[in-house]
């Protein structure tokens, strides 16, 4: 790790002016599990770390008009734990009290979580966002058996490691992002961009910018499932992961959102998949017309044909299960505001 | 004379107070609270840090290295070059510098600021695609290639045509020609190497070195008359030992000529000598400590590049002590790895199951050297064979010993392969593998016996079905496999002194790895004494104690607890000849059972050990123990075998762990707890080789892609379902003494699982680790893309 | 948001630092200050407020104070130092061990106000408001905690490397799950990883402390 200065802002109007204006100077520490490896790595060398969590006002799960704000601080083992939540967005509580192991579930930021690196082991290595060696992609010429299956049209080929952003996707949520000229709000599915150049990075913030909370509007009578196709028990990165909310019309379904997970360089929002959904009843058939909708337009990178079929398989999986769910209950109007 | 070698003897079973009881290791405490001290956590007055400068090419030639901005810095007290100008790098992450300095950070900004200019050459990490058109090798052979063929016993006539044919690259010294003599190579064999050319190989460009074929019986007419023949195509990758500890040391200079060094080791009392080489100093000026180790396995017998260079960049710095720990992605790329093994198998059988005929052509990676072929058929004796290997120079990184050398790919190939043929006849393995266990002399007897209670614990006639039967998107399957190994016990000495206020010492030049080493020689000790485990004090790891074997080959506990007996056995008897008069007795006559010296036949005349020892006066009993030594106390060769029970995801492709029997024979069990133990960790490692490791290289940058632990996967608490662990005790094992353990257990499991999750899911996926990706290609041939050759 | 200018002003080459390590945090001003392209002096004046309001520390040593195992200890450190390395090189507390350094094997675990954490991934800087507890805080020989006596009794070690954040681990997951299923063992202890293959006599020795820390 490179030397850096060190500032821990109690305002969260004081953190703009605090970060760089170009990516790489500074960086925000949050949990800083990933910051910190990255950093260990040289892969990111910032002179200055703002220390975001002596802000009081970031760390409370809070109802805004209905709605569940989460601050940007909110560790995943809250959200995993919050009764609130595990009531009106069991498919949150479920992912984010999942996610990883118990001791990053400890520090991990939900700001944080959306905001992590890509764990593409070419970045990770050394060589780049888009680790492109001599204007060559190492991922095309090299191992790609965990890249991207989706949006694969170059020059990214990473996948997105967050396996809550699909199931925030799914609920709609949007972000609440802060910069040196006041506040604006961001569909989350808006929020996560494909880079093009090694200058960029993976979602729509500007180097003074970052996450203040985390909008989750209610979803009362929502069904709502992930799935994650992981290998091992223990901490491991999952092949492909799949988010599913279907609001239902008695037995059909009446709207779906259905976002995939470590496919692409964004989480996946399919429409196809959803269209296929609507109007229909959930069977194992209906379910995998859709989950083979979902990858009809994904292709192989060359040694990573499997996780098309993995995504097919989280994607039916998902919707099963969340058809399966109970529904989501309603936001208690007279609650009081955080279980923080 | 016959008294004074059988009063060494193990005890007879209702005579052990300890040995074969389940005892707590000694050490548990310590490591549990956080005290036990690894190398790692040795802090020595004034320590300097090391840091490295690595290439970060697989194949390169160092050009230029220029220190001179890391040396001005404030804070670094030394600069060593390790590589210099115009030596040729074979492999990413190898050292070329080393920076000592006040704190880690300051060492990490120095190595920083070290410019090295390299010359990248062409790398070849490829072991996995098969060698094709390789015409076979007329390099003269090496001692590795001849003892490759040892261990595959290769006939002589084909020995001694191939030496004849190519020569040798290397001297046949009068200890060579003993040490083969002792392990039994033919007297022929070895006047054909004594008469044989010596030569020295030309540097080829290929990576390729196909070996001389070797042919047993008549492998021709038996395919020809073979009522079946299964071919198939088994294989497993180069993985890393990855010790948790990993390999470093603090060394420092006591005097211009002395150095002192704390290591992470499997071997303290083999260091002296290594230093002593590498620095021009006497072996005798070197002192070595370590009192923990966070595992070896095989990978921490040397002092390494880094033990010599830690020493030197001290001896810079004014002899000041430095600690130099690899990093973890270090400790991955350049620590050492297990050869890879690849193998296209037919094998010949009768419709009945007799196994006829073998035929392999196999191929793998040990790094740089290439490698040998593992034992091929393993265990099982097929009686006409043809095998040819090929092996394959990488850039990948040095190969090191790693459990049980070559067994495990060995065994896997061969018991997946004979595992094919019972499925191809629609045989149950298990009838198939009793049908043919003669083939498994000497010890098919134990196999079979082994056989029958492995079925029993894991229900295998309740649960077994033909390969493919099992119904639904997640099957289920059975598979076993049988091993063996040797583990004999090394030469060990220990001191062993009684003194007067009752206190008893052993000092040793061993270490525990974590095995139970301190706890087995206590229950040794103690048991011999009549004392528990806390009356006596035992002092290891420390090369200024009587030297004994680096722990290796599972030859530790039968090293160990030989000399540990004979020590007890003649400071016991010792003091029984002291003390006879006082208990009107012969020292004959005495037994120390439970803290007293008693007479025999008439306990009731008895001393306290303590008042027995105050005899004593001012003059300690002070003895040495050896191994080897008087009293047959050790023998070589166990049987083991491993039984698994998966579930497989026919969708996800995953593989999910619900029983791992291993059922395991090791001789006499002297520390029963720690026993087991060995027994569970080595199907836990297998688990995990099986179904996760693999260290992954870019075949286009020549570097590792996964040098850390989220992708470089160990297996966690809930992926290794339920283990039952049953070592064989009683007669026909106590009466061969302690036999290594560590090795033995960590064999079958891959084939076992393997065989399992073929049985399961109806075809075999041919290469490990069984990840989802390769399930799944197996599944549907076409739908695949890692997993064809 | 304007486009960033592609070069950075002329005059404004850094100076030179003066500090010995790394940059100083007037270079690093500079360095901020020249790509911001419209509003350059409310920038470096907003950047200097608040820098004032939050105060900078490092890159060099500043007073670190950790509260470990109810002990107050003080020590000068880079920002860059983690708790861990603070823990094992400057407090000699070793029983937390450094394996993979990233966040993932779990050998490094302590208690952070009694929640588990990777050491290796928490800045030293960013614990001193915390009580942080290691395994010799856990217990001692003669005085072990039931988990750690409990990881004796049923041999749940080999080389013992992995062993004090396993315990550690343990004692988190018994906290929060005083009667933990077989299941939620598995992933409550799944960010420790053994190499020796521990895992059976551990999953007694969790069932064992769960009896003996109700009992």
């Amino acid at each position: 790790m490179r030397p850096f200065e060190y500032t821990s802002p109690t305002t969260a109007q004081q953190v703009p002016a605090l970060l760089g204006k170009s990516w790489g100077e500074v960086e925000i520490l949050a949990g800083g599990s990933d910051l910190l490896s990255l950093m260990k790595d040289d892969v990111t060398s910032p002179k200055r770390l703002v220390n975001i969590k002596q802000i009081a006002g970031l760390h409370a799960i809070a109802n805004e008009g209905g709605a569940l704000q989460l601050g940007t601080l909110v560790t995943l083992d809250r959200i995993g734990s919050a009764a609130q939540i595990q009531h009106q967005h069991p498919m949150l509580a479920s992912a984010a009290g999942d996610a990883a192991s118990p001791q990053i579930r400890n520090v991990a930021t939900i700001g944080g979580n959306l905001c992590q690196r890509p764990r593409c082991w070419y970045f990770r290595t050394g060589h780049g966002l888009l680790a492109q060696k001599d204007g060559k992609s190492l991922v095309l010429q090299g191992d790609n058996r965990y890249h991207a299956i989706l949006g694969n049209d170059g020059p990214a080929y990473f996948v997105s490691p967050s396996t809550i952003a699909p199931v925030l996707i799914a609920y709609n949520a949007k972000v609440r992002i802060m910069g040196p000229r006041g506040s604006r709000d961001l569909a989350l599915e808006k929020f996560f961009v494909i880079p093009k150049t090694e200058q960029e990075r993976e979602h729509d913030l500007q180097p003074d910018e970052f996450i203040t909370h985390v909008i989750v509007p209610p979803a009362p009578g929502v069904r709502a499932a992930h799935y994650e196709v992981r290998q091992k028990e223990a901490f491991d990165w999952p092949y492909a992961t799949a988010a599913v909310a279907l609001t239902m019309n008695g037995s059909t379904v009446q709207s779906a959102r259905v976002v995939m997970g470590h496919v692409a360089p964004i989480p996946w929002l399919s429409a196809e998949a959803a269209q296929a959904l609507q109007g229909k009843a959930v069977t194992p058939a209906t379910a995998d017309q859709a989950a083979q909708a979902a990858v009809a337009n994904a292709k192989s990178l060359g040694h990573n044909a499997h996780k098309i079929h993995l995504a097919r398989v989280a994607v039916k999986r998902a919707i099963l299960a969340a058809a399966g769910a109970p529904a989501h209950a309603a936001v208690e109007r007279n609650g009081h505001g955080g279980v923080a | 004379m016959a008294d004074d070698t059988t009063k060494y003897g193990w005890p007879a079973a209702e005579q052990r107070s300890l040995i074969g009881k389940r005892i707590s290791r000694v050490d548990g405490p310590d490591k549990v609270s956080g005290r036990a001290k690894y190398t790692y956590d040795v802090h020595r007055p004034g320590m300097l840090f090391g840091k490295m400068v690595r290439s970060p090419y697989a194949h390169a030639k160092v050009v230029s290295i220029d220190t001179s901005a890391a040396e001005k810095m404030a804070g670094v007290k030394a600069v060593h070059i390790i590589q210099k100008e115009g030596s040729e790098i074979q492999w990413a992450g190898d050292d070329i510098v080393v920076v000592a300095a006040v704190d880690e950070p300051t060492a990490a900004d120095a190595a920083r600021a070290i410019k090295v200019e390299y010359q990248p050459l062409p790398h070849f990490v490829d072991d996995f695609s098969q060698p094709k058109g390789v015409a076979e090798s007329t390099d003269p052979l090496t001692q590795r290639d001849l003892f490759t063929m040892f261990n595959n016993d290769a006939p002589d006539e084909q020995v001694i045509a191939a030496v004849q044919k190519r020569g040798i690259a290397f001297q046949v010294s009068p200890e060579l020609a003993q040490r083969m003599k002792d392990n039994e190579v033919s007297d022929a064999v070895i006047k054909a190497l004594q008469a044989a050319p010596v030569k020295y190989a030309v540097a080829t460009s290929s990576p390729y070195k196909k070996e001389s074929e070797q042919v047993k019986g008549d492998p021709d007419a038996a395919f020809k008359e073979a009522e079946t023949v299964s071919e198939g195509i088994y294989g497993c990758p180069v993985i890393t030992h990855c010790c948790l500890e990993s390999h470093g040391s603090i060394a420092e200079w006591t005097d211009d000529d002395h150095l002192f060094s704390h290591i992470s080791t499997q071997n303290v009392s083999g260091l002296a000598g290594q230093y002593a080489q590498a620095l021009k100093i006497p072996e005798s000026n070197v002192h070595v400590h370590q009192d923990h180790i966070g595992g070896g396995f095989g990978s921490k017998f040397g002092i390494d590049r880094w033990g010599a260079y830690t020493a030197q960049v001290s001896k810079k710095a004014g002899g000041k002590p430095v600690r130099v720990m690899l990093e973890r992605d270090a400790e991955l790329q350049v620590a050492g790895c297990r050869p890879s093994a690849f193998a296209r198998v037919r094998v010949a059988a009768k419709k009945d199951g007799t196994l006829t005929g073998w035929q392999s052509d196999s191929w793998g990676t040990g790094g740089p050297g290439g490698g040998g072929a593992p034992p091929m058929p393993y265990v099982m004796a097929i009686p006409n064979q043809r095998k040819q290997h090929t092996a394959v120079a990488t850039n990948i990184g040095p190969a090191r010993a790693w459990r049980a050398p070559n067994h495990p790919q060995g065994c896997l190939i061969t018991m997946c392969a004979i595992e094919d043929v019972a499925a191809k006849l629609n045989m149950d393995p298990l009838e198939l593998m009793l049908k043919n266990i003669a083939l498994a002399a000497p010890r098919a007897d134990i196999y079979k016996e082994e056989l029958m209670i492995g079925a029993d614990l894991i229900g295998w006639k309740k649960n077994w079905q033909p390969r493919g039967k099992s119904s639904g998107v997640t099957k289920r399957g059975l598979g076993l496999a049988i091993h063996t190994w040797g583990g004999r016990g090394h030469d060990s000495n220990c001191s062993f002194t009684i003194h007067p206020t009752g206190a008893v010492e052993i000092k040793m030049g061993t270490q525990d790895l974590g095995v139970g080493t301190r706890t087995a020689i206590l229950i040794v000790a103690g048991d011999t004494l009549g004392l528990p485990l806390n009356a006596i004090d035992l002092k290891i790891g420390d090369n200024q104690y009587p030297s004994s074997g680096g722990s290796g080959g599972s030859t530790t506990i039968g090293g160990v607890s030989a000399s540990t007996r004979r020590g007890a056995v003649d400071a016991r008897d010792q003091l029984f000849a002291k003390v006879a008069g006082a208990l009107n007795a012969k020292p004959d006559d005495l037994e120390a059972v439970s803290g007293t010296i008693r007479v025999k036949l008439a306990p009731s005349r008895s001393m306290s050990w303590k008042d027995a020892c105050a005899r004593l006066g001012t003059q300690a009993i002070q003895v040495t123990g050896k191994n080897p030594g008087p009293g047959d106390l050790n023998s070589s060769g166990v049987g083991g075998v491993v039984m698994a029970d998966v579930s497989v995801d026919t969708e996800t492709g995953i593989v999910k762990m619900n029983k791992t029997v291993c059922v395991q024979d090791c001789g006499l069990v002297i520390s029963l707890k720690t026993a087991e133990s060995q027994v569970y960790g080595a199907m836990i490692m297998g688990i995990a080789s099986s179904l996760y490791e693999e260290k992954i290289m870019d075949l286009n940058t020549g570097r590792m892609l996964n040098p850390n632990m989220d992708f470089y996967r160990l297996a966690g608490i809930g992926d290794i379902g339920e283990l039952v662990v049953h070592m064989m005790t009683g007669k026909g094992y106590d009466e061969r003494g302690p036999i290594g353990l560590g090795e033995p257990p960590t064999v079958g499991p891959m084939a076992a699982i393997s065989n399992a999750v073929a049985n399961a899911i109806g075809v075999r996926v041919p290469f490990l680790p069984i990840t989802p990706d390769r399930v799944l290609a197996a599944l549907n041939p076409q739908g695949g893309s890692n997993a064809t050759v | 948001m304007d486009d960033l200018p592609d070069k950075p002003a002329k005059n404004d080459k850094p100076k030179k630092s003066k500090e010995t390590h790394g940059v100083s945090r007037r270079d690093f001003l500079k360095i901020s200050g020249v790509t911001a392209a419209v509003p350059l002096v409310s920038q470096v004046g907003a950047l200097a407020l608040a820098e004032e309001q939050a105060g900078i520390q490092g890159p060099g040593k500043v007073p670190v104070a950790l509260t470990v195992n109810g002990k107050k200890l003080n020590a000068q450190l880079e920002p860059r130092v983690t708790l861990l390395d603070a823990l094992r090189d400057q407090f000699e507390l070793t029983g937390a061990k450094r394996v993979c350094d990233r966040g993932t094997c779990g050998a490094c675990t302590v208690l952070m106000d009694g929640k588990a954490v990777y050491s290796c991934s928490v800045l030293a800087i960013d614990a001193q408001s915390h009580e942080i507890t290691t395994v010799e805080g856990l217990g001692e020989p003669g005085h072990l905690h039931p988990i750690q006596q409990a990881f004796v009794d049923n041999d749940a070690q080999q080389c013992g490397f992995c062993t004090p954040g396993f315990v550690v681990a343990t004692k988190a997951f018994l906290d929060r799950h005083p009667n933990p299923t077989p299941e939620q063992i598995k992933h409550g202890l799944g960010g420790n990883f053994c190499r020796c293959g521990t895992y059976a006599g551990m999953r007694v020795a969790v069932m064992q402390a769960t009896g003996k820390m109700k009992g």
